[in-house]
């Protein structure tokens, strides 16, 4: 093989003591996604699986291929084209979020990883996809770099790198752009792409008109009242890879079928949202029917994509259930009682990044605390 | 110890605030503007200054037991001095302080340093000492103002700086957790300069 030859040829001017060893670590990347590591463990227990963490995340980032391609099509759409028109516009606007979100996040990446010697990790492969997928599409590219910065930086490098993060750094990403540049990421304008010669179209998303009227709003193109179906199908404004309950499921079933997302997470998530939302129903604050919470917005994508971060959610299965209902429950009960945040789910998320921990404690606390009651019985 | 260290110390490898985390509660939530962050200093320096000052005069004098409460009235009595001078002088500021000029009383930093340093020191070097310790903490609230007010507001001191080149203000650096970042940004920075200070 040609390339295997090449990057042999190449080792030893990257290797230690070579002319270009300081940039060791990046040569290593490069090697490694292009090759299996001849590399075998040594000490300790393992498993013998062809899986390792590049092959994890690429089944993650093809999972998040449907909702993708489904989000580029909707660009187009919301702004009246249909067809390869609308897949092909949306494609053109959505393609320099994902190259700048790449770009910036790999570069800050591979910086630190030389700069302390680590091998670099794959962990920003999700992220970096991540971060444009839940961004408004009409969001300035600055704005896309500055926040995908912060995330690596202060979200993940700063505690470590790849797996010793507290919070999911795609969502801290949205976290920044939302709080520091509130007008460019909220609001009535940035839903739909500017069209060249022709008025922009503004419209609030489907999920403010349903916490301000009750009701999932109109199109923006057309003017007719947008439907449970189009809600589900993803036929409505919003961020870009949020809007189609139907491709995240796409994504969750390959997610799950892999077994790489955990299924307690995923499933007490829409449990817990679920079951506040028929609360709020029970008690009268909301008239509209409590499964359109689950289909608009960001709930099913932070549901599958998001809350069953391997890292940042909880370790054990209790915690992953205790974990992800009070995700659900919590971004319901934000989207219902707190009229600033028409969207709960990704304050809901982190939020529960934070307690993520606490709840594992509990829960292996309690775990050994009946097994020593177990021992004195049999005493 | 030559008595310039008292000065010099807490300006670099002993600050209170990003070594010793002292003082951070004010240190958030006075440094959204340069103004505030800048007479906030100067009111610790004053406190922090004279409260070594005086209870080192003291110090042969008070019982140990007591020496608390004695500390207490003395720091008090300078704060609520400083809480009046700017209300006289300053008052838009005063207002902007609210409840943290008082708060200086609880502040870590001057207590500690005249438990730790003035009850067993001459006046002299108390003094030094307080102004020292003064001066390592308003240094920090100075530069974590100037990053938050130059990116929150894009101005400094008030004037225009960053607004005029169509800079779009980044108003999550008005946000209290944003000031926490920046001095967590400050001690990387200084711990990555002294390596002597780095934990295992």
């Amino acid at each position: 093989m040609g390339l295997r030859n090449l990057v042999d040829k190449m080792k030893p001017t990257f290797s230690k003591g070579g002319k270009l060893s300081f940039l060791g670590s990046t040569f290593d990347a490069f090697e490694t996604f292009l090759f299996v590591p001849n590399t075998t463990t040594t000490k300790g227990a393992h498993i013998r699986d062809c899986n390792d963490m590049k092959r994890t995340m690429i089944v993650v980032v093809m999972a998040l291929i449907p909702a993708l391609l489904f989000g580029m099509y909707n660009v187009g759409y919301q702004v009246g084209m249909t067809g390869f028109e609308a897949f092909w516009f949306g494609f053109l606007k959505v393609l320099p979020l994902i190259v700048v979100s790449y770009v910036v996040g790999l570069a800050i990446e591979f910086g630190f990883a030389q700069s302390r010697g680590h091998e670099v990790n794959e962990g920003f492969l999700v992220s970096g996809l991540l971060i444009p997928m839940i961004m408004p599409v009409d969001v300035p590219l600055w704005i896309v770099a500055l926040a995908t910065a912060f995330a690596v930086v202060f979200g993940k490098e700063v505690f470590g790198g790849t797996g010793m993060n507290v919070f999911n750094p795609a969502l801290l990403a949205r976290a920044f752009a939302f709080f520091a540049y509130t007008p460019q990421m909220s609001g009535e304008k940035v839903w739909y792409a500017a069209v060249d010669g022709a008025d922009a179209v503004s419209g609030a998303t489907a999920l403010e008109s349903l916490s301000t009227s009750g009701t999932l709003g109109v199109h923006a193109v057309g003017g007719e009242p947008i439907s449970a179906c189009d809600a589900f199908l993803g036929l409505i404004p919003g961020s870009v890879g949020e809007t189609s309950t139907l491709a995240i499921l796409i994504g969750a079933a390959i997610l799950l079928f892999t077994g790489i997302a955990s299924w307690r997470t995923m499933l007490s998530v829409f449990v817990g949202g679920l079951a506040f939302g028929y609360l709020f129903n029970l008690l009268g604050v909301t008239a509209y029917p409590p499964y359109l919470h689950l289909i608009v917005g960001g709930f099913a994508f932070g549901a599958v994509f998001m809350a069953t971060d391997p890292v940042t959610s909880a370790q054990t299965d209790k915690g992953k259930y205790i974990v992800g209902f009070m995700t659900g429950a919590l971004a319901v009960i934000i989207r219902v009682c707190n009229p600033a945040y028409p969207e709960g789910m990704m304050l809901s998320i982190l939020f529960m990044n934070a307690l993520a921990p606490l709840v594992d404690y509990f829960v292996v606390e309690r775990n050994m605390a009946r097994r020593n009651r177990r021992i004195k019985t049999v005493k | 110890m030559k008595i310039s260290t008292n000065i010099t110390g807490p300006l670099g490898s002993n600050n209170p605030v990003i070594v010793q985390i002292l003082g951070i509660c004010s240190a958030l939530a006075v440094t959204v503007k340069l103004e505030p962050a800048v007479v906030m200093g100067l009111s610790v320096i004053f406190v922090t200054a004279f409260a070594n000052l005086v209870m080192s005069l003291l110090r042969n004098g008070v019982p140990s037991r007591i020496r608390i409460i004695v500390q207490l009235v003395v720091i008090a009595t300078l704060v609520i001095l400083v809480d009046q001078v700017l209300r006289a002088y300053v008052y838009d500021v005063s207002k902007q302080l609210s409840v943290y000029v008082g708060l200086i009383i609880t502040n870590c930093i001057v207590m500690g340093r005249v438990e730790a340093y003035a009850l067993g020191h001459k006046p002299w070097e108390s003094f030094l000492d307080g102004v020292g310790n003064g001066l390592g903490y308003a240094m920090i609230l100075v530069i974590v103002a100037f990053f938050r007010e130059l990116f929150g507001s894009g101005t400094l001191f008030g004037v225009d700086v960053l607004t005029r080149f169509g800079y779009t203000n980044n108003s999550l650096m008005l946000f209290p957790p944003m000031a926490l970042i920046i001095v967590g940004c400050i001690i990387w920075v200084h711990r990555s300069l002294n390596k002597d200070l780095q934990e295992k």
